[in-house]
């Protein structure tokens, strides 16, 4: 019970998450809203990032063997997504004219969305056998 | 946006975050002290909605208005849900929570004024 996913470390884990999925969701909200054909490569990732961090806030947050699966499978593509579009975005500058979360390895967010999937996948980990009540 | 608002709401977020670190550290659990200053938070987010979006309406600068209004909302969510998922498990986790929330308000306040700042140019 204690070592459940939502429990501990991970209560705060999922606050920042929480927290991430509220800033992506709102800048790929005001980005599709108000200038969609600007900058359709990075705007279309912010919007993929946003799904990913809500994603993984409920799986953690939520008991089930299928949130579960949910998380695990959100903090992966959360991980690819950040070194993916960061190595992208120093590479191939030009394709990304307006910023994403993910933009030069999360440097605009203190590299937290670097550091964020590890501490995500590692918490997973450390819950794994845990029984899933709640 | 009004100065002296933004830095009370920055005092009181910081006040939160640091008195929640001290509560962590000498393992206390959340009580009705921590709970007042996410009241005034909570408060005062309240007030910076309302004379935010006065001074959105009121404005003659270029400002991306659903930018402004979703910093603006996005502070008022902070205290109430971070409270209740703080009150959720008492325990240093819940009681970290709020230091999340007290560097997060600051954090968006600073956001919001340079957003504000910069159609002002």
């Amino acid at each position: 019970m204690s070592e459940a996913r939502s429990h501990g470390l991970g209560r705060v884990l999922i606050a920042v998450y929480a927290v991430f999925a509220l800033a992506a969701t709102g800048r790929s909200g005001v980005q599709l809203a108000t200038k969609a054909d600007e900058a359709p490569v990075p705007y279309v990732l912010s919007a993929l990032a946003a799904v990913v961090y809500i994603a993984a806030t409920l799986g953690l947050a939520r008991s089930g063997e299928g949130w579960r699966r949910v998380a695990w499978l959100a903090c992966g593509v959360e991980l690819a997504g950040v070194l993916v579009v960061g190595a992208l975005s120093l590479v191939e500058p030009d394709w990304f004219p307006d910023d994403t979360v993910w933009s030069g390895f999360g440097a605009g967010y203190g590299y937290l969305p670097l550091v964020l999937p590890f501490a995500g996948l590692a918490w997973l980990w450390h819950t794994r056998d845990a029984p899933d009540a709640g | 946006m009004t100065a002296w608002l933004t830095t009370s709401l920055t005092v009181v977020a910081l006040l939160v975050a640091a008195v929640a670190v001290v509560y962590v550290v000498l393992d206390r659990s959340i009580d009705r002290w921590l709970l007042g200053l996410m009241g005034l938070l909570a408060v005062g987010t309240l007030v910076q909605l309302v004379t935010g979006l006065v001074a959105v309406v009121r404005t003659d600068d270029d400002v991306s208005v659903p930018t402004v209004v979703g910093y603006l909302v996005g502070l008022v969510l902070v205290p109430p849900a971070a409270t209740v998922w703080a009150l959720g498990e008492r325990s240093r986790a819940g009681t970290a929570v709020l230091i999340v929330a007290g560097l997060l308000v600051p954090f968006l306040l600073l956001r919001l004024d340079q957003v504000w700042a910069a159609a002002g140019v």
